[in-house]
């Protein structure tokens, strides 16, 4: 068990990058997407809404699978031999298309709930699409969808263990690893749980502290 | 593609017991966990928080993984009756996804509970009834109505929830298209047709949950229907949270 202490910290580095690229590149795609369906031609907008409806309709698991065997064969192709992609990057690029998914509810939501005479007042006083977008709906918006948002990224740091799967070694796969080779599959798996526990609570704490730092507006 | 189509979906009838099964085996556990979280005194509140606390903050694979592999490890459990249940994957699976519904549903539900008036059972206690009649009568249906939204995504998360048993070497949707995939080397094919297939079973549940919710509010028209009760109070009515 003591040499798999060094094996679960690196593989708990693996874990929180992975959530941690992940999440932020979801949430850039995310408040894009958000944007252009709430402020965009209708044609668009159910362009967005049908890419959020497949991404939370399917398991996070076979986007995964998908990402990762589907991304194999097609980079195989392009390069004309045989490529393998990374579980790192499948990975990447699968949780961010799920994050994304939720985030763009999650924010469409909340910038549907800005009452629409902040954007009014805010073309009244002369204020340009993206003025207000920074500086009026934008602020009010992101405190709205913080409890919301905070939850995507706790499911996020859940779903970041579906990875080790396609052969990451993150803290899962060090747990099934280990479990396999010292035949002590419960202890490894016991501290695995320890370790997502962590990894969620902080997020939970941090979340809450950010919810009471900056509420939403008029509460 | 239609090879796929007819292999994957043999696998769905495996994908909807095991969804099925846990969601009212989890449901039957959390409604008495729900009560307690939400009206019990602090110390058996807490003990049903710690349960949903650690099931929700933990992977659904580590759990699985814990009890398909890791009991094997306790020689007691080997040596009890439970091991002829705790050795199949199918039960493995399905005890794993049923503790970890009860544990979304009782928190939900726990929500609606504590969102129910409470001049309504006040009045329902000023009628006469008994705790228990209150609970069944009025607490719970009011509650149930409440929480029906959040409930739905709770529905959604199992069915694609499930898609985990592949791993403990289940064949449902997604064990058939990975087996297939490994024997075919068709990678895109196959996993859009199982993508397809959970986006149809997903899609279908969600127009049934809002059918579900059309039937039982109370906003019809006046008339139509006995207007016994007020409006549903959501906790937030702006953002309908994905429940993690």
């Amino acid at each position: 068990m003591g040499g798999f202490a060094f094996q679960f910290a690196a593989a708990f580095v693996v874990t929180l990058s992975l959530a941690l690229v992940s999440g932020s590149l979801g949430t850039v795609f995310g408040l894009l997407l958000a944007v252009s369906k709430s402020a965009a031609a209708p044609r668009l907008s159910r362009v967005v809404t049908a890419y959020t409806t497949v991404v939370r309709g399917v398991p996070e698991l076979v986007i995964i699978l998908l990402i990762y065997f589907g991304g194999t064969t097609f980079a195989s192709m392009v390069a004309g031999r045989y490529v393998e992609v990374n579980a790192f990057t499948a990975g990447v690029i699968a949780l961010s298309v799920v994050f994304s998914g939720y985030a763009t509810e999650v924010f469409r939501g909340a910038i549907a709930a800005v009452p629409t005479g902040q954007t009014e007042a805010a073309k009244s006083l002369g204020l340009n699409a993206w003025q207000r977008w920074a500086f009026i709906i934008g602020p009010q918006m992101l405190r709205l969808a913080l409890p919301a948002y905070g939850n995507l990224w706790i499911s996020l740091f859940k779903d970041t263990a579906l990875v080790s799967i396609v052969g990451l070694t993150d803290i899962m796969r060090v747990a099934y690893v280990g479990a396999g080779s010292l035949r002590a599959p419960l202890t490894f798996y016991l501290a695995a749980s320890a370790l997502y526990l962590t990894l969620t609570t902080v997020t939970l704490v941090s979340i809450r502290f950010a919810e009471r730092r900056y509420p939403a507006f008029g509460r | 593609m239609l090879d796929a189509v007819a292999v994957l979906s043999s696998g769905v009838g495996l994908t909807l017991t095991l969804t099925a099964l846990s969601l009212i085996a989890g449901f039957l556990l959390s409604v008495p966990l729900a009560f307690i979280r939400a009206f019990a005194r602090p110390s058996l509140s807490l003990a049903v928080l710690g349960y949903t606390y650690v099931f929700r903050g933990t992977p659904m694979l580590v759990q699985l993984f814990l009890l398909y592999y890791g009991l094997s490890q306790i020689e007691a459990v080997r040596a009890s009756v439970f091991w002829v249940i705790l050795r199949d994957p199918f039960w493995c699976a399905l005890l794993t996804f049923s503790l970890n519904s009860a544990a979304h549903t009782t928190e939900i539900l726990c929500r609606g509970l504590q969102s129910v008036p409470k001049g309504l059972t006040e009045a329902a206690a000023a009628l006469g009834l008994k705790r228990l009649q209150t609970a069944r009568l009025v607490t719970f249906p009011i509650a149930f109505r409440i929480s029906l939204p959040a409930y739905g995504n709770e529905v959604v998360g199992m069915i694609k929830g499930s898609s985990l048993a592949s791993t403990v070497t289940l064949l449902e949707i997604t064990g058939m298209a990975r087996q297939m995939v490994s024997a075919t080397f068709a990678p895109f094919e196959i996993f859009i047709v199982a993508g397809a297939i959970y986006l149809s079973l997903t899609s279908v549940t969600v127009k049934a949950i809002q059918f579900l919710e059309g039937r039982l509010s109370t906003d019809g028209p006046p008339g139509t229907r006995r207007r016994l009760r007020p409006k549903p109070a959501l906790c937030e009515p702006e953002i309908t949270t994905p429940t993690p």
